[in-house]
């Protein structure tokens, strides 16, 4: 017995003494259930790979949570060397300049090599500054494509290998899917705010706020509620009216993949890290892929979409020797083979063109048709003012309105323009809270 | 009066017994209150890096902006509703129980169990049962020809926290009901059953009537708890929504202070929310004591 407790003894101290010898690195995430295993997964290769750093990742609930507990334990002292925040939160983490380490300085002063020209251009964009700098390093970055029930077009007579392509053609699908009685509703969609509106606004070449979509300063206005845009969620409002449309629900629209699973509705419009779910949930029904549909008579061709997901940021007031860790552990994130493994797992996009050639070499997209539908989208023709992303302060809240006029407008009190206005007015009163709030 | 004086000897004796709930009270009620009130001056990025003092600006805005007074009167709504929802069915269910003879232990543990429930726990289950595609009630609710839609109709999103809110709280008030009919002297209603009233009569003129001190004590208890204690329930089911129909005082808190980052206006709304209460409780034991019987 005692033999047993004292040789316990000894080794909780040898693993005690080998874990003080490495330096660790906290990394607090946003990624639950499939994603989060993975993301230790990589973690944990890493800390296999050398002895001198130990990567800790901890889950801090949602990205909201994550950066709320990551501002809470700056403030107090005790923060993470590590935060992975959601691209909404950028505005927030940019004007934090003195709580933040940027990448580009973080990785030239450890001597780690950091080109930004190896990583996807749209990518790289969102996350950059004036001058070119990127300030977080893109870990998980997602574009929303189309989903489809190949089952369904095929019960409503259409061809299940053709996929809309128009919003025209997504109404006169979606009419025939329900007067045939294939299925309940045409269409739902998850995320509002981000694909139906943000999104929609970049696909069209229309500015979504001035001062291209506040990438140049606090000082932006909100500026969606446009011609095109009204004329979207009027359509929204009318497919809703006719059983086209199905509302998914606020925030990320739970209730649109539970509709686009159970059949309910025969198309859906989500991130394209949503990939491995539909995967894994359509046992009884074969989906299909497809770039987002757009409106013909507004624009020939489209823009590149726009770009979710999350990117790491670094915190200050850290040990050198942590930073270190932290630029070797970026160092290991951008390497092809890590990169296409997450890439290729979540549904993600690859981070780098390395990645993305990897994965062709493999076959990967030979052997998984339509898992490049969002690199294709996303890469696509030039990027514009428009269509290079959107950047504003306190924009989780905006968000929160953008959903709230929707609700509005469905629920009949008030029309596709007076909710668009009434969400702009609402969110750049936000933008000058945030930009007095930032400026003194 | 003649109540008994204990005296102490030892001057700092009293002190130190006080000691320990002094110090509770400090570090978990005043210094954070006092925190929040500061803050309501003053305008700070999220971090903290720069902090100003701004005045009133944060109260002010709050009473120009109608989302806020629109949650103002919603709360009113929800409170009273689920305080007299939750109230009469915990004395509804009190009365039944103390009729029973030998159920009453099995009845009371049944009755009892929702308070042992989490409020978030209590949330899921009701957004379970009346989830719009894959719920329970909805599906009943549809073959009578009510359409239910909870992520669009605010009428519903708010029926559907009320009867979350409630349900976890009858728990609460059953017990303390039932207690007081227990208390109530058997020789009152002997003397009124042979005066010849009926059950009903003797509940209403002399059960009901003795039951005003726990009457009292509940409604204060079920106010503050709708006021504070349903912030889980709300984020469970329906957060806030649609369209902010079920945005109350504390869920606007969290909305604007942890979601938002507008610690200013967060701290002002606490504060604010704060005051109601306090002025809610004063009014109550100032003029509705008077008419309580104990």
């Amino acid at each position: 017995m005692f033999k047993k407790l004292s040789m316990a003894a000894l080794a909780v101290a040898l693993s005690a003494t080998s874990s003080l010898a490495a330096t660790e690195v906290t990394w607090w995430h946003a990624m639950g259930g499939e994603l989060g295993k993975k993301l230790e997964e990589i973690a944990q290769k890493f800390n296999e790979s050398q002895s001198d750093y130990k990567v800790v990742p901890v889950y801090k609930g949602s990205y909201p949570e994550t950066l709320t507990a990551a501002i809470a334990a700056f403030r107090a002292g005790q923060q993470p060397a590590i935060v992975q925040v959601f691209e909404v939160g950028t505005g927030t983490m940019m004007a934090a300049k003195g709580a933040v380490y940027p990448v580009y300085k973080l990785m030239a002063d450890e001597g780690e090599p950091f080109d930004t020209k190896t990583f996807l251009s749209p990518v790289t964009g969102y996350y950059s500054d004036t001058k070119g700098n990127i300030l977080s390093l893109p870990f998980n970055s997602s574009t929303p494509i189309m989903y489809y029930n190949k089952d369904v077009f095929k019960k409503a007579g259409l061809d299940p290998e053709v996929a809309p392509k128009t919003w025209k053609e997504v109404e006169e699908f979606s009419r025939k899917i329900v007067s045939s009685g294939a299925a309940k509703c045409g269409l739902t969609s998850a995320w509002i705010t981000w694909v139906q509106t943000e999104n929609l606004s970049a696909l069209h070449d229309k500015p979504f706020g001035t001062l291209q979509n506040g990438f140049g300063g606090v000082k932006s206005e909100f500026t969606f509620n446009g011609p095109l845009q009204a004329k979207h969620w009027a359509n929204l409002k009318k497919w809703q009216d006719e059983g086209l449309f199905k509302y998914g629900g606020p925030v990320g629209g739970d209730q649109a993949a539970t509709m686009f699973y159970s059949q309910e509705c025969a198309i859906t419009m989500n991130s394209s890290a949503g990939r491995a779910g539909v995967i894994n949930n359509a046992k009884t029904f074969t989906p299909g892929f497809a770039p987002l549909p757009y409106y013909d008579d507004e624009i020939k061709e489209p823009k590149n979409s726009i770009i979710g997901g999350a990117t790491l940021w670094v915190l200050n007031g850290k040990e050198k020797a942590t930073y270190k860790g932290v630029a070797k552990f970026f160092s290991y994130l951008s390497k092809p083979e890590v990169q296409a493994d997450w890439h290729q797992f979540t549904g993600y996009l690859p981070i780098t063109n390395a990645a993305y050639d990897l994965g062709q070499k493999q076959g990967y997209y030979a052997k998984n048709p339509g898992s490049d539908i969002a690199i294709k989208q996303i890469t696509r023709g030039t990027p514009s003012e428009n269509s290079k992303g959107v950047r504003f302060g306190n924009f989780t809240q905006v968000r929160t309105i953008v959903d709230e006029e929707f609700q509005a407008l469905l629920a009949n009190k008030k029309d596709a323009k007076q909710a668009l206005d009434s969400a702009v007015q609402r969110g750049n009163a936000l933008l000058r809270e945030f930009e007095a709030a930032n400026s003194n | 009066m003649d109540t008994k004086r204990t005296t102490f000897n030892n001057r700092l004796l009293p002190y130190l017994l006080l000691a320990p709930q002094l110090a509770i009270t400090l570090v978990f009620f005043i210094w954070p209150a006092a925190q929040a009130v500061k803050s309501s001056f003053e305008r700070e990025d999220p971090f903290g890096f720069s902090t100003v003092f701004v005045g009133l600006t944060h109260y002010r805005q709050l009473f120009a902006d109608p989302n806020y007074l629109d949650a103002l009167w919603r709360t009113a709504v929800f409170a009273v509703s689920v305080t007299a929802l939750s109230m009469v069915l915990g004395l509804a269910f009190a009365a039944a129980v103390d009729r029973l003879a030998r159920s009453a232990k099995i009845y009371t543990t049944l009755l009892v169990w929702p308070y042992a429930v989490a409020p978030v726990v209590a949330g899921v289950l009701w957004w379970f049962l009346f989830n719009t595609s894959t719920g329970l009630l909805p599906f009943f609710l549809e073959r009578i020809g009510i359409r239910w839609d909870h992520d669009l109709n605010g009428t519903h999103a708010m029926i559907l926290i009320i009867i979350a809110a409630a349900w976890k709280q009858i728990s609460y008030n059953f017990l303390f009901f039932l207690a007081g009919l227990q208390s109530v002297p058997q020789s009152l209603i002997e003397a009124a059953a042979i005066d010849g009233s009926g059950p009903v009569r003797r509940f209403f003129t002399i059960s009901l009537p003795l039951l005003s001190p726990t009457t009292f004590f509940l409604f204060i208890i079920n106010v503050n708890y709708t006021m504070f204690d349903t912030f889980p329930i709300v984020d469970a089911t329906t957060g806030g929504g649609p369209a902010q129909t079920t945005t109350t005082l504390v869920y606007k808190v969290y909305q604007d202070g942890y979601v938002g980052l507008n610690i200013g206006s967060s701290s002002a709304q606490s504060v604010l929310l704060m005051l109601i209460v306090m002025l809610l409780t004063f009014v109550q034991f100032r003029f509705v004591e008077r008419r309580v019987q104990y």
